[in-house]
């Protein structure tokens, strides 16, 4: 059991959080929780407002209104506490091409504050767990998408977040990279009770066990079980339920 | 939070800055040749038409190369400013400028650790500058090339924190042309780095008053005197406020709340 599991703190939690560009609003009172050790999907159209909402997490944006507690800080009033316990994938590559997998993940562990023998060890056990340690010492421009993505997600957990954030991290990646990505995040979740928020608009990517959010249009249109989706929406499949929530289309 | 992760964050980006800089021999090369052209080119050809006074710190009659030489030092830095913050644009365009602002320390360090990179790499491109010129015969006394160095940590710090200012405006990498126009090529030609100010008074009186309050003309001074080991008290005052009051603005340029996306429209 995780430390914010026993303490009972959601590793995320956000109130009434509402956002606009230029008046348009993309996001308009949206209030959820992820909760310790869960994964959590959400799911929306492109321009829902799911990178908008992962920028106000990671501060990159600041709103007026509403809160967010990440691991119980406040995004605003804490930032360097609730930052540090965030992890995070953006939906770009955000790695340095002409710099080594191994320069990549020290510079990481640079600006997360870990000495080298404690940064070495973790970048080895973080590289090993997906079969990337052999490959430490190749730039990154030689690595095929799927291979950058895995060393993204290694970064984001080399100083050991509560939460990882992950903006639509499979986009532009084969069937099996994307299934082996899936794969392992969902291990991580299981077996090392991390907590995860992970946006996407493939509905392929969810687990049964895992949590929904439905977003579109800066509104939350459902929060809960895959189970409770498909009651909700009276349907067969998580699909056709997201159909139902976002396009109002009637499904046979 | 400790000092130690301070420190490291700061080693961190600096060792990325300079590695960087090292793998890219062509950024390290035509920061080289642009003051080399103007030098044995430029300088060589105006050579004759250009005459000097003996203006402080030169206790004699000098050549326009050697006049000129500490202006282009400067214009090293006030491209390597510029360009810092031309990849910051680019860092932020292709996400790795988030990767930077998502990593638990506050801003205005991250943001001054940014610029201490940049400070670096410039001093090592103008003390690579200075051995070509010493080879092709501009000498300065051998302290200079010591005093110098505290001078172009300031002037290097203060151009770049103007790019730092601007790259927290500019929202698109196409804009960066528009820096080239309205920013360095002006900065560079009002400016005491290429003729003294007594010349310009002479031919034109608003582009004397420009130079003389143009901060990189200051900067260029700032290093011109103490290549002569000589400390120009007022430079340095003007240099270290124009220091101060860009890297402000280029905090709350990136200040979330106050910053560039609110700027946007962002509420």
């Amino acid at each position: 059991m995780s430390d914010l599991a026993k303490q009972q703190i959601a590793a995320l939690e956000i109130e009434g959080l509402s956002f606009s560009y230029a008046g348009k609003k993309a996001l308009d009172q949206v209030s959820f929780s992820v909760n310790p050790a869960e994964c959590t999907i959400l799911l929306g159209p492109n321009g829902a407002g799911k990178s908008t909402l992962f920028s106000l997490i990671t501060r990159l944006y600041d709103s007026h209104h509403g809160k967010i507690n990440l691991c119980g800080f406040d995004v605003k009033q804490q930032t360097r506490q609730a930052l540090s316990s965030l992890g995070v994938v953006f939906q770009q590559t955000t790695l340095d091409l002409d710099l080594t997998v191994m320069q990549n993940l020290h510079y990481h562990t640079a600006l997360h504050g870990l000495n080298k023998k404690h940064a070495n060890m973790r970048i080895q056990e973080e590289l090993e767990r997906l079969n990337m340690y052999d490959r430490r010492k190749e730039k990154v421009r030689l690595l095929n998408g799927g291979h950058k993505r895995r060393v993204e997600i290694a970064r984001a957990l080399l100083h050991k977040p509560a939460l990882l954030l992950l903006d639509e991290p499979t986009i532009g990646l084969d069937v099996p990279s994307r299934q082996s990505i899936v794969e392992h995040v969902h291990l991580l979740v299981k077996e090392h009770g991390l907590s995860v928020l992970w946006a996407t608009h493939l509905i392929d990517e969810i687990d049964s066990g895992d949590q929904v959010i439905v977003l579109y249009k800066g509104q939350i249109k459902y929060k809960g079980s895959v189970q409770g989706l498909l009651t909700v929406t009276d349907t067969a499949s998580i699909n056709q339920g997201f159909k139902k929530l976002t396009q109002g289309v009637e499904v046979l | 939070m400790n000092m130690l992760h301070y420190w490291r964050a700061m080693w961190g980006i600096i060792g990325r800055e300079l590695w960087r800089f090292v793998r890219q021999k062509e950024r390290f090369v035509s920061a080289l040749v642009r003051p080399l052209v103007w030098l044995f080119i430029f300088a060589a050809g105006f050579r004759s038409t250009l005459g000097l006074a003996i203006i402080p710190p030169y206790e004699t009659y000098i050549l326009y190369e050697v006049y000129i030489t500490p202006g282009l030092m400067a214009m090293i830095q006030l491209f390597n400013g510029m360009q810092s913050s031309l990849s910051m644009v680019y860092d932020r365009e292709m996400g790795s400028m988030r990767i930077l602002m998502v990593c638990p320390l506050p801003r205005w360090f991250l943001l001054l650790s940014k610029l201490i990179a940049g400070v670096s790499v410039s001093i090592l491109q103008v003390y690579v500058f200075l051995l070509v010129a010493w080879a092709y015969g501009i000498e300065a006394p051998w302290q200079g090339y010591l005093y110098v160095l505290p001078a172009l940590i300031l002037a290097g710090a203060m151009l770049g924190a103007l790019g730092l200012l601007l790259s927290s405006f500019i929202k698109q990498l196409e804009n960066f042309a528009g820096v080239m126009n309205f920013v360095i090529f002006p900065m560079f030609f009002m400016s005491t780095a290429l003729y003294p100010l007594w010349r310009m008074k002479e031919s034109s009186a608003w582009l004397h008053y420009l130079a003389s309050f143009n901060p990189f003309s200051q900067a260029v001074e700032l290093i011109r005197f103490s290549f002569y080991g000589q400390f120009n008290q007022y430079a340095f005052i003007y240099t270290l406020s124009a220091f101060i009051v860009f890297m402000v603005i280029a905090v709350l340029g990136y200040n979330p709340s106050k910053g560039m996306m609110m700027k946007k429209g962002g509420r």
